[in-house]
């Protein structure tokens, strides 16, 4: 701790020895968690998942998830204090005291509802008129940067983009004025263009309003560019707390360190190229056209990946960079052009292409908590690929242990089940099974952005082994830090189209599109000078 | 929206042919002698003659099909062998009063069932919750008309005495009391069940939560946010249950003597009137799909994706 608790007038939330309690268990889920917040400032709440974060922004609106509660603490908003209110007292305060930005808008903005009917309600038992209401709606719709007409009123949450999904969740919360305003991971779904734009948006409301702002996240990069002060939660814990140039250049607690060191940073260095492409790479696509229905996707995609190296797809969300990916391994059928396998053509559907080449291209999906079967143990998990490509093995368990090995899991890891595994062990499991079959040709998915910062690094050091090992790997990702970082050559994919391809060391130091310069400058400058 | 449901409808109808061929194969187009079979020992030469002229049967079996079609279509569905009337006009009466006791018993069922499941979502694992869960797994173990006759015991003549467990001609309305009761603990259970177990996901979904972080009473959140969120899944179970009730109302009636079409199919079948069976078989199809084409289109209507693309 650097600061004590000294409320004065400008203190617009203040939390005093908060402890939520798991029920029946009564284990504490965060234990004896102070922290104070000034008008017009925002404080980052840092930690990985499972460290009490949401929980403890949540009970900051003494929203308590099922089979919880709070067992003890003062949570003050506006000279009130929530943890003792009655619930039609709390209810009175929220949206008003304090609201809450959700990680989420997609899920979080209820999709049978129009905007107009959302934004409006959000200005409950105010004393406002109903044309008050309305103008107060189309207000804070212009302060988004969103537009204020009837038409966009009218329009469902399925209508809106993403980025226009979270503005939208941001003027909900800004609507009725709060001096506390939560936000959970309110970027996490973004690229890193839009990611920019809301994180301006946020500043500058809170700012404007006067407004307090707890901003949770795991990825430290972008709290050291937006938060006045940090706060590191630590399975349940606050372990260290202060302003965030002193937490950046010093960090107390070993933790802090390990977050801080895990950020992957953005190289624009340039680099000479380890080795000239060899002459017939293991992948090759060349004039691939790709699409839904009769939507076209991806257009005309010139792609090589030789062995041994790791060539990264880049690009936003909608870019078709999955689409590309999917191909490559035969999910996605519809795609024409040429695409050569080891000077052998591929067919566009995985059922037509031999078990061999099945077997030599394998994919790891994004989110490891879907990708898993969970009633299978790990162990089958591993050896049902491999009985399907490689046929029934002599020594199963060697296969398990080798595949685990090779993902930097220990061999007791064969008899789990999925829900006993961690995100970032389940993702390795995930990648034992793809590399089990001794594939020449890993395709990986975004494996990383389902995980914290902390698991991306470790994941991310496996797929280097892989590598160095003689794997090849296609590395799909919106995380241009993340590339610049791991990849030997970048396809840079913007609306279906390549528009920059090169080693990664050009690419970043001299970057010759437009696009890809505004991804650079958009990411959060992240620069730790004491990790 | 509009071309889905036409589609819908295309379906329905085409799902109802399929239904007609059914019927027509199972009555009258049996290898063997239709005629002999239906008369069984009643058969005399002349009484064969009559109903194979009848029947057509001595045409080819696709020209019998298509006359019978053509006379369904046209509103002519023959004419009854047991009492020589026309069967539209003989099933005017009991159809009407079948419709009547479905539409009653539908109209206490549905809302019932879907406070009970909401209400039991919102009370999980309490006391409530528990009770009901217990109270319609019972209840759907049950065989209907074994429901009907325990209903009979406790509250019919031998029981408390509160209702009439016959029903008569001359009889006053609460004769509909048990036959709707019946049902609609028949139907509710699935209803009951799957509106809870969908309200427990929405409520558990985060712009519930979102609601709730925003101030919303409970009241709204679960009026507003959370309802209309549940009423395209909800809305099949439904629509099957409804559905069944065109079947189901055959052993009820039976059950408490009332004159609807379940007691007229009974009839028939024992007289083997084949005219009239395929007549309430089909009717008890149409019933059957269109009810379900209204839970489509209802399921549709409540999704605003599909709302609003095609507009």
């Amino acid at each position: 701790m650097t600061q004590e608790n000294t409320p004065d007038d400008t203190t617009a939330l203040l939390v005093d020895g908060l402890t939520v309690i798991g029920r029946p268990s009564d284990v504490e889920i965060i234990s004896g968690v102070s922290i104070t917040v000034r008008r017009g400032e925002i404080l980052g709440l840092v930690g990985e998942s499972g460290s009490g974060k949401t929980t403890l922004g949540l009970s900051l609106l003494a929203h308590c998830k099922r089979a919880t509660e709070i067992s003890g603490g003062r949570v003050e908003v506006a000279g009130a204090d929530l943890a003792t209110l009655s619930e039609q007292g709390v209810r009175a305060l929220r949206g008003r005291a304090v609201a809450y930005i959700p990680q989420s808008p997609a899920s979080a903005l209820n999709p049978a509802l129009r905007l107009r009917t959302q934004l409006r309600e959000a200005l409950h038992d105010s004393s406002l008129s109903a044309g008050e209401v309305s103008e107060r709606v189309r207000e804070v719709l212009r302060e988004v940067a969103l537009p204020d007409d009837d038409a966009f009123l009218a329009r469902y949450p399925h209508q809106l983009s993403g980025g226009q999904q979270q503005r939208v969740a941001i003027a909900m919360a800004f609507i009725g004025r709060p001096d506390v305003i939560v936000l959970d991971e309110p970027t996490t779904g973004l690229d890193v263009t839009t990611q920019a734009h809301v994180l301006d948006t946020i500043r500058r409301m809170t700012r404007d309003y006067g407004t307090a702002g707890v901003y949770i996240s795991h990825d430290m990069a972008v709290v050291a560019g937006l938060a006045d002060e940090i706060a590191v939660m630590y399975q349940g814990e606050l372990v260290e707390r202060g302003r965030t140039e002193e937490v950046m250049a010093a960090p107390g607690h070993e933790y802090t360190r390990r977050l801080l060191r895990a950020v992957p940073l953005l190289r624009t260095d340039h680099r000479p190229e380890e080795s000239a492409p060899e002459e017939e790479p293991l992948l090759r696509v060349r004039g691939l056209s790709a699409g839904y229905g009769r939507t076209t996707v991806l257009e005309d995609i010139d792609v090589s990946v030789s062995r041994g190296e790791c060539v990264a797809l880049l690009g936003e969300s909608g870019s078709g960079k999955t689409t590309l990916s999917r191909s490559v391994v035969g999910l996605h059928h519809q795609f024409s052009g040429e695409m050569l396998f080891d000077g052998a053509r591929l067919a566009t559907g995985s059922y037509r292409r031999t078990a061999e080449q099945r077997r030599r291209v394998q994919y790891v999906f994004q989110n490891p908590y879907e990708a898993l079967n969970p009633r299978k143990r790990v162990r089958d998990q591993i050896l049902g690929p491999y009985r399907h490509l490689v046929g029934r093995p002599q020594d199963p368990d060697a296969v398990v242990a080798e595949a685990l090995e090779r993902a930097a899991l220990s061999a007791s890891y064969a008899n789990r089940f999925p829900e006993q595994l961690s995100g970032g062990e389940r993702q390795r499991v995930c990648i034992a099974r793809a590399v089990a079959t001794k594939p020449d040709l890993l395709v990986c998915d975004e494996i990383t952005s389902a995980l914290d910062v902390s698991v991306q690094a470790e994941i991310v050091a496996l797929l280097r082994n892989l590598q160095d090992a003689g794997m090849a790997l296609l590395f799909v990702t919106h995380n241009i830090a993340l590339v610049s970082n791991i990849a030997d050559r970048v396809a840079v994919l913007n609306k279906g189209r390549i528009v920059e391809y090169g080693p990664v060391g050009e690419v970043m130091s001299a970057p010759e599109h437009e696009y890809t310069r505004a991804l650079i400058a958009d990411t959060p400058d992240f620069a730790p000078q004491g990790a | 929206m509009t071309r889905l449901i036409v589609v819908r409808l295309l379906f329905g109808a085409l799902t109802l042919w399929a239904v007609s061929l059914v019927v027509f194969a199972a009555t009258q187009a049996l290898p063997g002698d239709a005629a002999q079979l239906i008369l069984g020992r009643d058969a005399t030469p002349e009484r064969l003659a009559v109903l194979r002229e009848q029947l057509n049967l001595g045409e080819p079996v696709a020209v019998q099909y298509m006359q019978w079609l053509q006379g369904i279509v046209q509103g002519d569905l023959g004419t009854s062998f047991s009492n020589r009337r026309p069967v539209a006009e003989y099933l005017a009466s009991p159809v009407q009063s079948s419709l009547t006791l479905m539409g009653l018993s539908a109209l206490v069922a549905t809302p019932v069932a879907l406070a009970v499941g909401a209400f039991s979502a919102l009370r999980r694992d309490r006391a409530f919750d528990h009770t009901s869960s217990m109270g319609t797994l019972i209840v759907a173990s049950i065989p209907e008309f074994v429901v009907g006759i325990l209903l009979i015991l406790l509250l019919g003549p031998g029981g408390l005495d509160l209702f009439p467990s016959v029903y008569a001609r001359q009889g006053g309305p609460d004769q509909w009391i048990l036959p709707v009761l019946t049902l609609s603990l028949a139907v509710a259970p699935p209803i009951v069940r799957m509106m809870r177990a969908t309200m427990i996901e929405v409520l558990e979904s985060e712009y519930v939560q979102q609601a709730r972080l925003k101030g919303m009473s409970e009241r709204l959140v679960l009026w507003r946010h959370a309802a209309p969120n549940a009423i395209g899944p909800v809305a099949q179970v439904v629509a099957l249950q409804l559905a069944w009730l065109a079947g189901g109302v055959v052993a009820i009636e039976y059950l408490f003597n009332f004159p609807g079409v379940g007691k007229v199919l009974m009839d028939a079948i024992a007289n083997r009137d084949v005219p009239l069976i395929q007549a309430v078989v089909l009717l008890i199809a149409g019933i059957y799909i269109l009810v379900n084409l209204v839970a489509d289109v209802i399921g549709l209507a409540a999704n605003p994706k599909v709302r609003v693309a095609n507009r």
